[in-house]
């Protein structure tokens, strides 16, 4: 089996109080001790291509960290990633949208983020507009939506402009109810695309029961226990009640 | 590090271009005269530099209010740069913590804004040159160099600042009260050559980079001079050289940022 994601040994550490200011070093001598937490102590596992991969753990298990990681935002401070050359996204509410834009400019600055060129993203343009449902709103801007039409519009963006290996992080359920059910509905269609490969983050081991074909189970920053989604949220209900 | 560079650029420039595109179409939007502030702003300031300097102080250059404009429109680029850079990495939050970007990107598309608007006041410049009936010599196409000097010099204090703008909170006081002082050690508003004594003159044109291209832009542009052509090859790889440098910190530690931010 081919593999789609390798993580290796990963640790990852946030220093807390790494910021300092002129003014404070001028006033005291003494040097603040800083602390060091470690969110992710040794992470090893592998995703074969093609995989949809759920994430349980309790809050604070370093599950988003983990994410974020794998999507090149946090660097890691030891271990390593490799993505076999496939594109990543990382599926969240709002790939920093500039709020005095337009919903059309902001789609057309979400895409280049995420690595498509001008001529891919205004080929899909109308596609997302049409998902997303936002009608007149799509040309005004950001500033002036409504907190479910941003989401609605975040996730057409990550929906519609699809890489190999897609990040999702609880963004299963945004809009109202009819769009909860599309979304839903284009969600499992992206995810079981066999070339695809799948990260999702939840807490509902219902949606993970319906969606996933193996689970990784992470506890306070170590992986306790990968395997078949059946077997491993059965011991995790169990853990967690 | 330089090929990673390059093609960072590469893959991202469309995104810096159409970032710097809308930032100035969302200014324009928010008010229809706003564009009119960028040729506006600098000339008022043009207007009170040259009460202070001719009916204060009574001191005077050829073509005074161009001399100053220049000055003014080449500072402006700088300091705007180099000031938003401090909190540029904090500015874009919502992007950074969702998504990778080269963070060197940012300032690229900070300097294409400000370069923008840098180009729109110089187009009052030439007009004035018109009006004034600057002899033109072959030497203004000097000007070229010399703009490609600013924009090495700006983006490379940039990309120290945005560095440490990261990690120390206060950073953007001392980098204005540090910028006020090289503005008024720049000659904007005077000659630094003709009002500063011997030889301290050739040191605070030489050791400022800012003094120096603004000199060299009115050398070339309303006096016919030659520019300081080792000064500012000197410059130029020092520019270079600091780019390099801010450019691998901020590849080692770009990462980090948004651990802190």
């Amino acid at each position: 089996m081919e593999a789609a994601i390798t993580v290796k040994d990963l640790k990852l550490r946030y220093k807390c109080l790494n910021r300092m200011s002129i003014k404070k070093s001028l006033l005291s001598i003494k040097k603040t001790k800083v602390e060091t937490f470690e969110a992710l102590r040794g992470v090893s596992f592998e995703i074969p291509k093609g995989e949809i991969l759920g994430i349980v753990g309790k809050n604070g298990s370093g599950k988003s960290t983990l994410l974020k990681t794998l999507a090149g935002i946090f660097a890691p401070d030891e271990g390593s990633i490799d993505l076999h050359g496939y594109s990543i996204s990382l599926l969240a509410i709002g790939v920093g949208f500039q709020k005095r834009l337009s919903g059309r400019e902001n789609i057309l600055l979400s895409g280049l983020l995420l690595g498509f060129t001008e001529e891919q993203i205004r080929e899909k343009m109308d596609e997302i507009i049409k998902f997303a449902e936002l009608g007149d709103f799509i040309d005004r801007p950001v500033k002036t939506y409504s907190s479910g039409m941003y989401s609605k519009l975040a996730f057409s963006i990550t929906a519609v402009l699809n890489t190999d290996i897609m990040l999702i992080d609880e963004v299963l359920s945004v809009g109202d109810s009819k769009f909860k059910k599309k979304s839903f509905k284009k969600m499992q269609e992206l995810i079981q695309d066999k070339n695809r490969t799948v990260v999702i983050v939840s807490h509902s081991t219902e949606t993970l029961k319906k969606l996933c074909t193996s689970i990784l189970w992470i506890h306070e920053g170590e992986v306790k226990m990968q395997g078949p989604t059946d077997e491993v949220l059965d011991i995790y209900e169990e853990f967690m009640s | 590090m330089i090929r990673r560079a390059i093609s960072d650029v590469r893959r991202y420039w469309g995104y810096a271009v159409y970032s710097a595109k809308s930032d100035l179409k969302s200014e324009v939007a928010n008010s229809h005269l706003n564009w009119l502030w960028w040729i506006l702003d600098p000339l008022l300031f043009m207007l009170v530099y040259s009460f202070i300097s001719i009916i204060v102080f009574g001191k005077s250059e050829q073509y005074f209010p161009i001399f100053v404009f220049i000055g003014l429109n080449s500072w402006n680029m700088f300091e705007k740069t180099v000031k938003g850079s401090v909190k540029l990495v904090s500015a874009n939050r919502s992007i950074v913590s969702k998504v990778y970007l080269p963070k060197f990107i940012l300032i690229i598309s900070k300097m294409m804004v400000n370069g923008f608007k840098m180009l729109v006041a110089f187009s009052l410049v030439v007009i004035m040159m018109i009006m004034y009936r600057v002899p033109i010599t072959i030497k203004i196409l000097y000007v070229i160099p010399v703009f490609m000097i600013l924009l090495l010099v700006s983006f490379a204090f940039s990309t120290i600042l945005l560095h440490f703008g990261v990690f120390v909170e206060d950073l953007a006081n001392v980098v204005t009260v540090l910028l006020k002082l090289v503005f008024y050690l720049s000659g904007i508003f005077y000659n630094i050559v003709k009002r500063v004594p011997a030889p301290y003159n050739n040191y605070l044109l030489k050791m400022n980079p800012m003094a120096l291209i603004m000199n060299d832009l009115r050398n070339t542009m309303l006096y016919g001079a030659d520019p300081h052509f080792k000064a500012l090859a000197l410059w130029a790889v020092l520019g270079i050289i600091i780019s390099l440098v801010g450019m691998k910190i901020i590849y080692k530690y770009e990462n980090s940022y948004v651990k802190v931010i």
